[in-house]
C-alpha cells in the first residue's frame, strides 16, 4: 500500500510542490513586506498609546500582544484569500455580497453596539465586537467588479445597465452604513464606488454623474435639514480647530500639538507628552498616527507614509499587469480603499480632513480593521499571483 | 483590457501620488516648520495644578495669646469671566446676588471693577488681584442665604459661594491693634508679574491672600506657608488620568511678639482717655499714638495710634462704604511710626546732651529770664515765666526754655554763627542725630517714617527746593492777600524775599528752635521712645521689635529675634545726670501734678513733658516722654495727642495710669501681682506651641487657636 502511494505520489507532490514554489516565487514580496512591516512596527506605538490609560494596570503590554495576535491572523486570512482560486471567488461573490448586507443589518439588531457615536458593530461571543462595514467594503469591490467585468457590449466599457446595477448593489451597504451614522466608512465606499466605475471604463457621464451627484446630494441634504448645523460644523471645524468648542475640533488641536511637538526626531519611545497624558483621544487607534508622530518624530511619520507609498505603488502594478477586468477591478478598488482610507486618517490627525473616525489600515488597533485590511492584501497578492501564473499575460 | 481603463488608472495613479504629496507637505510644516510652536503648546498642556492652600500662621502676644487667628467663613464670590459670558455682562446675576445680600448692586460692581479701569473706585474697593482669581464681595455669609444661592445657579450665573479660612482678630482683653496686625488682601497682578516664571512651591498663585500692612506684611513670607501642590495628568474631557507629584501644604510660621496684649489694652484706653481729656479742656485733641518699650531689648511692649479702625471691615475685601470712613477718619495710617511731629521739650534731653559734650558743666548755675532777645527777635519761656539763677537739673524740672536759648545761640555763635558753611558743626543736631532721630528706626513695621533733624543741611536742602516759589512770592507780592489784607501782604512779601535770598542760612533763631524741638525737627513718638529708652538703659539705641520670635507651627522654635542695638551714646555721666534730673521732673517739676500720690519713693519715674506748637494749629501737642524706675530702668514709655494742650494736663495721667498698671500700683501701695504682665515684668521665655498647632495661653486650661 505503501508502494503504491510510493509510487503515484512524487508526480502529485512534485506538482504540488511546484505550484507551491511558484507561489512563493510569484507573491510581490514588496507589498507584503511593506504591509507587514506596518502591522508589526505600528505594535509598539499601540503598546505606547495605551499603556497609559486603556491597558490593565497589571498588564500594560495587553494591547501590545493582542495587536501581534491581531496582525499573524490578518496575515493568516491574507494567505487564504490569495490561494483560493480566482475563479472560486468570482462564483462566490454573490454570496459574499449577501453576506455582508446581513452582517450589517445585524447592526441594527439587539447585537448592535455602538462605538464612538457610530453604531457599527456587532456584539459576537466572547467579548469580541466586529466592525461589519470594514468587511462590507470587500463585498463592494467584489460585487462591483463582478458585474462590471462582466458582458460587455463594447471593447471600450461596460454597458449603462450593468452599470446602473453595480451601482445599486453598492448603494445598499453604503446607505446602511450611512444609517449607521458611520461617514467615513461610508465616504471610503463611495470613493472605491467611483474609483472602480471609473477603471473599468464606463462612460464619463457616469463619473461626473457620481461626483456631481454626490456634491447635490450633500447640498441639498444640507438644504431641507438633512444634515443639522453643527454637524457641518462639526465636519468643518478641522479648519480652524483653535476657535471651535466642539470636542472634535479640540481632538483635533490636541493631534496637531502632539505632531507637532515630535519635531524631528521624536520625543522617544514613551516620552510624547501628548501621548502619555492622553490628550490625544484614541491614539491606540483611529489617533494611532500622532503616536508614531510624536515619539518617532519626522523620520519615523515618514517611513511610515513610505511604506503606505510602497503598499499603493504595488497595488497600482498589480491593476496595471492584471491580465483580466476582474483582476484589475479588485486591485483598483483596493488600492482606492487602502489609499483614500489611509489620506483620510493621516489627514484627520495632520488637520487637513474633517475628523471622521476611520482607522488607518495595517496599522490603527482593531481586529476588524486590520482583518479587512489583510483581506485586502490578500486579494491584491490573488490577482498578482493569478496574473503571473497565466503564460499569455505579460507584465506591465 | 482597454485604452480607457489603463488610462483612468493612470490617472487613479498621479491622484494617490499628489494626495502622498500632500500628506508629506502638510506633515513637514508640522514638524519641521511648526515644531517649536507646537512643543511649547504641549508644555503647557498635559499637566493641572491644584493648589490647597496653606493655613496661614498666627501672630502671638509675648504671652502666646493668638492676636491674629483664623476662622472658617461663607464667603460669596463672583468669577468674572463666567459673568462676562453672559449676554447682559451679568446685570441681572448682580442685582439678584444685591438683593440676596442685601446689598447695593453698585457696591457689588464697585467691587468687581478692576482698579485703573474707567469708572473704577479706589483701591482697595476696587479689585486689584488677578484678573482670573474670582472676586469676593461678601464675607460671613449665613448658610441660608448661601444655600438658596447655590440651589439657584441658573439665576446667578458665576457666582460661588464656599467656606474659606479667613483671618480672625480675637482681641483679648479689648486691644484693638489694628496699626500693628495690618490685614490681608488679594495678591495684587504686580506681585504676581514681579515673580515672573518662578516654579518655587512657595510663589504667589492668583488666589492666594497676601499681608498688606502691619506685621501680616512685614512678615507675610513666615506667615503664608506653602501650600501644597497636587500636579495631576489631565485627558481631553478634563479626566485625571494620573497623579504626577503631591505635596502636603505646610501650614505657615507663627509670629511671637513682644506685645502684652493686657498691656496693650491698658496703654489704647488710656490714650483713648488722653484725647478725651484733650477734648474736654476745649482743644480738638484730633490724634495721638502711645508707645511702651523694653528698655534692655528695644522689643515694643505695647504700641498704639489714635484713631484707630476694626480690623475685621478688610476681612473678605473692604466695602467702598467703609473704606471711605476709613479715609475721612485718617484711622489707617498709624501715628506712632508714620505720623511725625515737633518733639517740643521731650527734645531738651538731647539739647543737654550736646552742651555737655561742648563742655557746659551740668552741675552749674544758668539764668532763666522769661525772655532772651536775638537782634529784633524775641524768644519766651512757656508763659513768660521766669526763674533766676537754677541748676541745669531744675531748668530741665522746670522746663525753662531761656536756658537751652542761650546754649543753643552759644553753640551757633561757636560754630561760626552766620558765616558758618554747610558743614560746620551743630552740637544739637549731631546729637539728635546720634540718638537715631531723622532716619527710620528699622521697626519691624512697613511705612515707617523717618522724621527730620533740623539743621544746616536740611535747610540748604529746603532751600534748594522752595527758592523758586519763595522768589515769585516776593516779586508779586500776594496780590490775593492785598486785596482784603494789605499789612499782611507786605509782612509775607518781606518774608519771602528774605527766604529767597537768605533762606539757607541757618540762623541763631534757627539753632535756638531747635534746641527746645521746635522749628523743623520732628520725630515719630516711636523713635522719642526709643530717645528715652537709649537715656534709662544707659546709652544704647536699640532697633525697636515687634516680633520676639518666629514659631513653627508644630511648636518648634525657629528663631528668636536677638536685641539689636544700631547706635550708641558713649556719655554714662551725662545719662546718669539725665536719669536722676528727669526723676526730678516727675517730683519737683513738669510732671509733678501727673504723678501725685503715686508711690515715687518705690518707683521713681524720670519724665520729661512737652507741649509743642504747630503752626497753624490753635493749640500744642501734648508730649509725654517717660521711663521707669528712673534708677534701674525697664520702661520707656511716650505718649502724645495732636491739639491736646500741655504735656502733663493731656498725657501725664494716662502715662501714669499706665505705669500703675505695669507695676501694679493701687492707691500709694505697689504690689507686682497685679500687675496687666504676669509676673509684674515681661517675660524672658517664649510661649509655648503645642504640636498640634495651638498655644498655651496663660490662665486657660484649653487654647484658642
Amino acid at each position: 500500500m505503501s508502494s503504491q502511494l510510493e509510487s503515484g505520489a512524487p508526480r502529485y507532490v512534485g506538482a504540488h510542490a511546484e505550484d507551491r514554489q511558484s507561489y512563493w516565487r510569484r507573491v510581490d514580496w514588496w507589498l507584503v513586506i511593506s504591509a507587514a512591516a506596518l502591522s508589526g512596527g505600528s505594535a509598539v506605538f499601540v503598546w505606547s498609546g495605551s499603556r497609559a490609560d486603556l491597558a490593565p494596570a497589571d498588564d500594560p503590554q495587553y494591547f501590545l500582544v493582542r495587536h501581534l495576535i491581531n496582525a499573524l491572523i490578518g496575515i493568516v486570512l491574507a494567505l487564504l484569500v490569495s490561494r483560493i482560486d480566482f475563479r472560486l471567488i468570482r462564483a462566490y461573490t454573490p454570496v459574499i455580497y449577501v453576506l455582508a448586507v446581513l452582517s450589517i443589518l445585524m447592526v441594527f439588531t439587539p447585537l448592535g453596539t455602538t462605538i464612538a457615536g457610530a453604531r457599527a458593530w456587532v456584539s459576537l461571543p466572547g467579548g469580541f465586537t466586529l466592525q461589519t462595514s470594514e468587511l462590507a467594503k470587500v463585498a463592494i469591490i467584489l460585487v462591483m467588479a463582478l458585474i462590471l467585468a462582466e458582458k460587455r457590449d463594447a471593447e471600450d466599457g461596460p454597458r449603462d445597465r450593468d452599470v446602473f446595477l453595480a451601482l445599486v448593489l453598492a448603494a445598499v451597504p453604503i446607505g446602511l452604513v450611512f444609517l449607521q451614522n458611520d461617514t467615513g466608512t461610508a465616504l471610503v465606499m463611495l470613493v472605491v464606488v467611483v474609483t472602480i466605475v471609473a477603471v473599468s471604463g464606463a462612460r464619463r457621464i457616469w463619473i461626473v454623474g457620481l461626483i456631481g451627484g454626490g456634491i447635490a446630494a450633500a447640498v441639498v441634504a444640507l438644504q431641507v435639514g438633512l444634515i443639522q448645523e453643527y454637524q457641518l460644523a462639526r465636519l468643518t471645524s478641522f479648519l480652524s480647530p483653535e476657535g471651535a468648542e466642539d470636542a472634535a475640533a479640540y481632538n483635533a488641536t490636541q493631534a496637531r500639538i502632539a505632531i507637532g511637538g515630535g519635531g524631528m526626531f521624536g520625543r522617544g519611545l514613551f516620552q510624547g507628552p501628548q501621548t502619555q497624558g492622553n490628550f490625544v483621544p484614541v491614539n491606540e487607534s483611529d489617533f494611532i498616527f500622532t503616536v508614531i508622530a510624536e515619539e518617532a518624530g519626522f523620520f519615523g511619520a515618514i517611513v511610515c507614509l513610505a511604506l503606505f507609498g510602497v503598499v499603493l505603488w504595488r497595488g497600482l502594478r498589480i491593476a496595471l499587469g492584471a491580465d483580466d477586468l476582474f483582476g484589475r477591478l479588485v486591485a483598483t478598488g483596493v488600492v482606492a480603499w487602502l489609499g483614500f482610507q489611509a489620506f483620510e486618517n493621516l489627514g484627520m490627525a495632520m488637520g487637513i480632513m474633517p475628523i471622521t473616525g476611520v482607522p488607518l489600515p495595517f496599522v490603527s488597533y482593531g481586529g476588524s480593521s486590520m482583518f479587512a485590511s489583510w483581506i485586502a492584501l490578500g486579494l491584491l497578492v490573488n490577482v498578482q499571483v493569478h496574473t503571473a501564473a497565466n503564460p499569455s499575460s505579460g507584465r506591465t | 483590457m482597454s485604452e480607457r481603463s489603463t488610462l483612468r488608472l493612470v490617472i487613479l495613479a498621479v491622484l494617490v501620488v499628489s494626495l502622498m504629496g500632500t500628506l508629506v507637505a502638510r506633515l513637514s510644516y508640522l514638524q519641521l516648520v511648526a515644531g517649536d510652536t507646537y512643543r511649547a503648546a504641549a508644555a503647557n498642556n498635559s499637566t493641572r495644578e491644584v493648589v490647597t492652600p496653606a493655613v496661614r500662621g498666627l501672630i502671638l502676644d509675648q504671652r502666646g495669646r493668638p492676636i491674629v487667628a483664623n476662622r472658617i467663613s461663607l464667603v460669596v464670590s463672583i468669577d468674572r469671566i463666567a459673568l462676562s459670558r453672559e449676554e447682559d455682562k451679568g446685570e441681572d446675576a448682580i442685582n439678584r446676588l444685591a438683593q440676596a445680600l442685601g446689598r447695593s448692586p453698585e457696591g457689588i460692581k464697585d467691587r468687581l471693577t478692576a482698579c485703573g479701569q474707567e469708572g473704577a473706585a479706589k483701591p482697595p474697593v476696587c479689585w486689584d488681584g488677578s484678573p482670573y482669581q474670582p472676586v469676593p464681595v461678601a464675607k460671613d455669609v449665613d448658610p441660608e442665604t448661601a444655600l438658596a444661592i447655590m440651589e439657584r445657579r441658573a439665576e446667578f450665573p458665576g457666582v460661588i459661594a464656599q467656606l474659606e479660612a479667613v483671618r480672625e482678630y480675637p482681641e483679648p482683653f479689648d486691644a484693638n491693634m489694628a496699626h500693628l496686625l495690618g490685614y490681608v488682601g488679594p495678591v495684587s497682578q504686580e506681585q504676581l508679574d514681579a515673580q515672573a516664571d518662578s516654579s518655587d512651591l512657595a510663589r504667589l498663585r492668583s488666589r492666594d491672600l497676601v499681608g498688606r500692612n502691619g506685621l501680616e506684611s512685614q512678615y507675610d513670607t513666615v506667615l503664608r506657608g506653602i501650600p501644597g501642590v497636587t500636579t495631576l495628568a489631565v485627558d481631553t474631557a478634563g479626566r485625571v488620568t494620573g497623579t504626577i507629584s503631591e505635596t502636603e501644604p505646610v501650614p505657615g510660621n507663627y509670629v511671637v511678639t513682644h506685645i502684652d496684649a493686657h498691656l496693650q489694652a491698658v496703654v489704647e484706653r488710656e490714650l483713648e482717655a488722653a484725647v478725651e481729656r484733650a477734648r474736654s479742656l476745649g482743644n480738638a485733641g484730633n490724634s495721638g499714638a502711645a508707645v511702651v518699650i523694653d528698655v534692655r531689648t528695644g522689643g515694643i511692649l505695647a504700641m498704639a495710634s489714635y484713631p484707630t479702625y476694626d480690623p475685621n471691615l478688610w476681612v473678605g475685601g473692604i466695602s467702598k462704604r467703609d473704606y471711605d470712613e476709613l479715609l475721612e477718619s485718617r484711622a489707617l495710617s498709624s501715628n506712632a511710626v508714620q505720623g511725625t511731629f515737633p518733639p517740643g521739650s521731650t527734645f531738651k534731653p538731647i539739647t543737654t546732651v550736646a552742651a555737655a559734650k561742648e563742655g557746659y558743666n551740668l552741675s552749674g548755675i544758668y539764668d532763666c529770664p522769661s525772655t532772651y532777645e536775638v537782634g529784633s527777635q524775641t524768644f519766651r519761656n512757656f508763659e513768660s515765666e521766669g526763674f533766676g539763677p537754677i541748676s541745669f537739673q531744675r531748668a530741665l524740672e522746670v522746663s525753662c526754655n531761656t536756658v537751652f536759648y542761650r546754649l543753643a545761640d552759644e553753640m551757633w555763635l561757636k560754630a561760626g554763627g552766620n558765616a558758618a558753611t554747610v558743614d560746620a558743626a551743630d552740637p544739637i543736631a549731631e546729637a539728635a542725630a546720634a540718638f537715631g532721630l531723622g532716619r527710620v528706626t528699622g521697626v519691624d513695621l512697613p511705612g515707617e517714617a523717618p522724621g527730620l533733624v533740623a539743621g544746616r543741611t536740611e535747610k540748604l536742602k529746603t532751600w534748594e527746593n522752595r527758592r523758586d516759589n519763595w522768589c515769585s512770592d516776593a516779586k508779586e507780592g500776594f496780590p490775593s492777600v492785598r486785596e482784603t489784607r494789605p499789612e499782611l501782604a507786605d509782612y509775607y512779601t518781606a518774608l519771602a524775599k528774605e527766604n529767597c535770598l537768605d533762606g539757607f542760612r541757618w540762623r541763631n533763631g534757627d539753632a535756638i528752635n531747635a534746641s527746645i524741638g521746635q522749628g523743623d525737627t520732628a520725630v515719630t513718638p516711636l523713635q522719642l521712645a526709643m530717645v528715652y529708652a537709649a537715656i534709662a538703659n544707659g546709652g544704647s539705641i536699640y532697633r525697636p521689635h515687634l516680633a520676639k520670635a518666629l514659631v513653627s507651627s508644630s511648636g518648634e522654635v525657629l528663631q528668636e529675634i536677638e536685641p539689636e542695638v544700631t547706635s550708641r551714646i558713649d556719655d554714662e555721666v551725662t545719662l546718669a545726670f539725665m536719669r536722676n534730673a528727669l526723676a526730678g521732673v516727675t517730683t519737683d517739676g513738669t510732671g509733678q501734678s501727673s504723678f501725685e500720690g503715686f508711690p515715687l519713693d518705690e518707683i521713681p519715674i524720670a519724665s520729661k513733658t512737652g507741649s509743642a506748637q504747630v503752626f497753624g494749629a490753635d493749640t500744642t501737642i501734648s508730649w509725654f516722654g517717660s521711663f521707669a524706675p528712673a534708677d534701674d530702668p525697664r520702661y520707656a514709655v511716650v505718649m502724645m495727642v495732636t491739639e491736646g494742650g500741655t504735656g502733663s494736663g493731656t498725657s501725664g495721667p494716662s502715662i501714669r495710669a499706665i505705669y500703675e498698671s505695669l507695676f501694679g500700683v493701687t492707691g500709694g501701695s505697689v504690689n507686682p501681682r497685679k500687675s496687666v504682665l504676669i509676673d509684674g515684668a515681661p517675660s524672658d521665655l517664649l510661649p509655648v506651641v503645642r504640636a498640634d498647632g495651638t498655644p498655651v495661653v496663660p490662665g486657660t486650661t484649653g487654647a484658642t487657636p
